[in-house]
């Protein structure tokens, strides 16, 4: 599944790269695993409460396909949502604020890590409820459509999510209705500690379209290039009218399900190894390395990087709580 | 330059924990992600990694020491590229406030009395024991939910039940409430007495056709015939800070439908001796659990066959002035509010429903004829609650006897807000229970 280095080097020219591209790549994946490592971190010191799910690993996927969306698309995915908000360019100040549940958080502190929502950014959140944001993708999708303004959603779920039922009705009547909606399964092998053998039956998740007619293609999610491709190739399908494509991205988590998992179900050498061999960032490091890029602008794009982080974790922790009367504001709208 | 490493905080109800080991030395480098020690919370043995690069100066604090509060130094790191304004240090110089306990949670440190012929066990190791135990005893019963098997529980109820019982009796299942709980309502019409685990109530939505539907209807549209002998269990209710989708009470969903039994234990006792009649029972059984009770200490009978008969309240403590009628955790809040009361010379009766349906409106009713005043707790909704459906019992049943109208406390008529000073408003603390009783007996 692995594409070695040399061989995207060489898929370049094909793939039009230019090196601004991959280098602003890389810049979000480093923002997206440097936030991660932030709000883990708060999250020890108790600034951060409740659940808190890191997205540590599976950088390229969302930076991947976020490369190939356009202007106006939407974005829609499960509680395991900061890569997603900051790859849609939402202020990682905000995201933050919102984990330490203060005032200055895209939802005023009300919804926390798992929920949170950019209209103006196309980010239709942040759902707690595994499977849930499926049929509001592809009614996003329905929206799109309807109003035929050549958008397409993208609608992430975990491998677990792919269990549920309510995945199977979304396939069908996006399938039935051609849908501008991309499928995207992050397939991160776990959903909580339940390994996709122990849960799916069948050989790939991405095969289950086949009974509704849906075009899938299996991605190595760790491999940017490998993503932004498959993106490109599912996105202009979908822009073209021809249905619903489902993404299968075998990709990885590092850390734990939620902040107290203990991930007693894989060994520590499992995360090694693959921490070692794929990890999406250091994949792109030796790429920008070999395209003439030198450690030292590497270093200085960390350095801005943690220097964003900082900002937003004291901007995090400087906002205030919401006010009280916050308690009783959109319930309902009138 | 040198950062302070930190005891971190692990899931959000740990204050301290054990360091249980270092995995790494002094003098040894390090990079963010590493394993660097392991620690012991009250749930598990967590590894903690690294957040920043660097060389491990010192241990502060050697492997093997427990208590070790949250944030508290346990080691330097030195050589560190981290920029300064960004070191662990410089946030942690705050002070540690925002900590406070949202839940009244091991908020009474009284020591547990200990009954005859009892242990002190957690409400967790009562469940457990009560489904072992039957498990034992009647083959026919099996567990099925998400990670109760090899991964011992999401909240570790299920724990050692397939190392004792085996993979025929205790699954994993995928995450598909709808249909898993719809194969148990089926396995329980073929006979077999299911126990279902959500890993929480919130989870059961999706589920909610197939238990109304199919498992309280069914007795009723096939004359008698399809009984459905099944408990549906879980946490419900609020946790800490997990916000709207994760919190809320479901009590009175499910006691709104006739062909369902409903009900949620506060102690050890009620936890074993409830489940055990729910798992004997030949109806479907609603058993809500509450999360922030699972650690708990109560004293608890020892007796394979004690029971708590469903329908059954308990009066947890007597009292001749007002009677607190509450459920689940908001017992353990109702009794804080009596202590509280007796010093303001009001005497509470607090009773312990225990069962929400049947309810036993005549233990409620005959507490009422005495302290001629009632206050119901729920965490839950306001609107058609179950403090709702009491009021109406003691209209009809005891108006002439009343001193004052019943009043309830509740949460808040709006979704749980994750903000920790929004979610305490949010939730019915001690002192709302108390202003209420001050009310009724017209002491303010
Ligand atoms: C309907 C429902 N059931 C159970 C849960 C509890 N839960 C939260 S995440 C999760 C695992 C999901 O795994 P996966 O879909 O693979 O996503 P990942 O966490 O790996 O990103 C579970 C069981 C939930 N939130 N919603
Ligand atoms: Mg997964």
């Amino acid at each position: 599944m692995k594409k070695n280095i040399s061989s995207l080097v060489k898929n370049k020219s094909k793939m039009n790269y230019d090196l601004d591209l991959l280098k602003d790549m890389y810049k979000k994946m480093l923002l997206i695993r440097r936030f991660e490592e932030k709000a883990g971190q708060l999250y020890g010191m108790g600034k951060i409460g409740g659940f808190c799910h890191l997205y540590i690993g599976q950088e390229a996927v969302v930076v991947g396909i976020q490369s190939a969306q356009m202007e106006g698309d939407s974005i829609v995915t499960s509680y395991r949502d900061h890569g997603h908000m900051i790859a849609c360019d939402m202020d990682p100040k905000g995201v933050m604020a919102e984990l330490t549940g203060r005032e200055d958080g895209y939802s005023k502190g009300k919804g926390g890590s798992m929920h949170m929502f950019s209209r103006e950014k196309g980010f239709f959140g942040g759902h707690g409820i595994v499977a849930a944001q499926v049929p509001i993708g592809a009614g996003l999708a329905f929206a799109h459509k309807y109003n035929m303004n050549n958008n397409v959603c993208i609608t992430y779920f975990g491998d677990g999510a792919a269990n549920q039922g309510q995945v199977y009705e979304s396939y069908n009547i996006a399938s039935l209705w051609q849908l501008p909606v991309i499928f995207v399964i992050e397939n991160n092998k776990y959903g909580m500690g339940t390994s996709v053998n122990r849960s799916s039956a069948g050989d790939n998740l991405s095969d289950r379209g086949k009974a509704y007619g849906i075009e899938s293609e299996i991605v190595d999610g760790m491999d940017i290039i490998a993503v932004r491709e498959a993106a490109i190739k599912a996105i202009e399908y979908c822009r073209l009218g021809k249905g619903p494509y489902i993404l299968e991205m075998k990709t990885y988590r590092y850390r734990g399900h939620s902040m107290s998992d203990p991930a007693k179900y894989r060994t520590r050498d499992e995360v090694e190894q693959i921490r070692k061999t794929s990890d999406p960032i250091e994949n792109i490091k030796v790429l920008l390395n070999k395209m003439g890029v030198v450690d030292k602008v590497l270093k200085d794009i960390d350095v801005e990087i943690k220097s964003i982080i900082a900002d937003a974790a004291k901007f995090a922790q400087d906002s205030p709580e919401p006010s009280p009367s916050e308690l009783y504001t959109d319930i309902t709208i009138n | 330059m040198t950062i302070e490493i930190l005891m971190p905080a692990l899931s959000p109800t740990m204050e301290e924990g054990t360091l249980a080991k270092w995995l790494v030395n002094e003098g040894d480098s390090i990079s963010s992600g590493d394993l660097i020690a392991e620690i012991e919370t009250d749930k598990a043995t967590m590894e903690v990694e690294a957040v920043d690069d660097g060389k491990i100066g010192q241990l502060l604090v050697p492997a093997g020491t427990e208590g070790v509060k949250v944030n508290t130094p346990i080691a330097l790191l030195i050589d560190s590229t981290e920029l300064p304004h960004t070191s662990i240090k410089t946030i942690a110089d705050k002070p540690y406030l925002e900590k406070e306990k949202i839940t009244t949670e091991l908020k009474i440190k009284k020591p547990v009395k200990l009954e005859p012929n009892s242990s002190i066990i957690t409400v967790r190791e009562a469940l457990r024991n009560a489904m072992a135990e039957e498990m034992r005893s009647d083959k026919k019963v099996f567990v099925m939910g998400e990670e109760v098997a090899e991964y011992q529980g999401a909240y570790k109820v299920t724990q050692g039940l397939l190392d004792e019982f085996g993979n025929k009796r205790v699954y994993d299942t995928p995450i598909t409430e709808h249909g898993f709980a719809g194969i148990g309502i089926g396995a329980a019409f073929g006979n077999l007495k299911p126990i279902i685990e959500f890993m929480t109530f919130n989870f059961a939505m999706q589920a909610m056709d197939q238990i109304i539907n199919s498992a309280a209807k069914t007795l009723y549209m096939s004359g008698g015939q399809m009984g459905c002998p099944i408990v549906f269990r879980g946490p419900n209710g609020a946790a800490s800070r997990v916000a709207a989708q994760h919190s809320q009470c479901y009590a009175s969903w499910y006691s709104h439908c006739p062909g369902l039994k409903v009900v949620s234990p506060w102690s050890s006792k009620d936890a074993k001796g409830l489940l055990k009649s729910a798992i004997r029972d030949p109806d479907p059984v609603i058993f809500l659990e509450n999360e922030v009770m699972y650690g708990q200490s109560f004293s608890c009978p020892d007796d394979d066959d004690f029971l708590v008969p469903i329908g059954q309240a308990n009066i947890e403590k007597e009292g001749s002035d007002v009677t607190i009628i509450a459920f689940s955790i908001m017992v353990g809040k109702s009794l804080e509010a009596a202590d509280i009361l007796n010093e303001k010379g009001i005497k509470a009766e607090v009773i312990n429903l225990r069962s929400l349906r049947p309810l036993d409106t005549e233990t409620i009713i005959n507490s009422v004829k005495k302290t001629n005043r009632a206050v119901t707790c729920e965490e839950g909704f306001p609107f058609a609650g179950i403090g709702a459906e009491i009021s109406a019992a003691i209209n009809e049943n005891a108006f002439d006897w009343l001193d004052a109208p019943v009043k309830r406390v509740t949460g808040k008529d709006v979704p749980m807000p994750y903000a920790a000073n929004l979610e305490k408003l949010a939730l019915p603390q001690v002192d709302d229970i108390v202003n209420a009783c001050t009310e009724v007996c017209y002491k303010r």
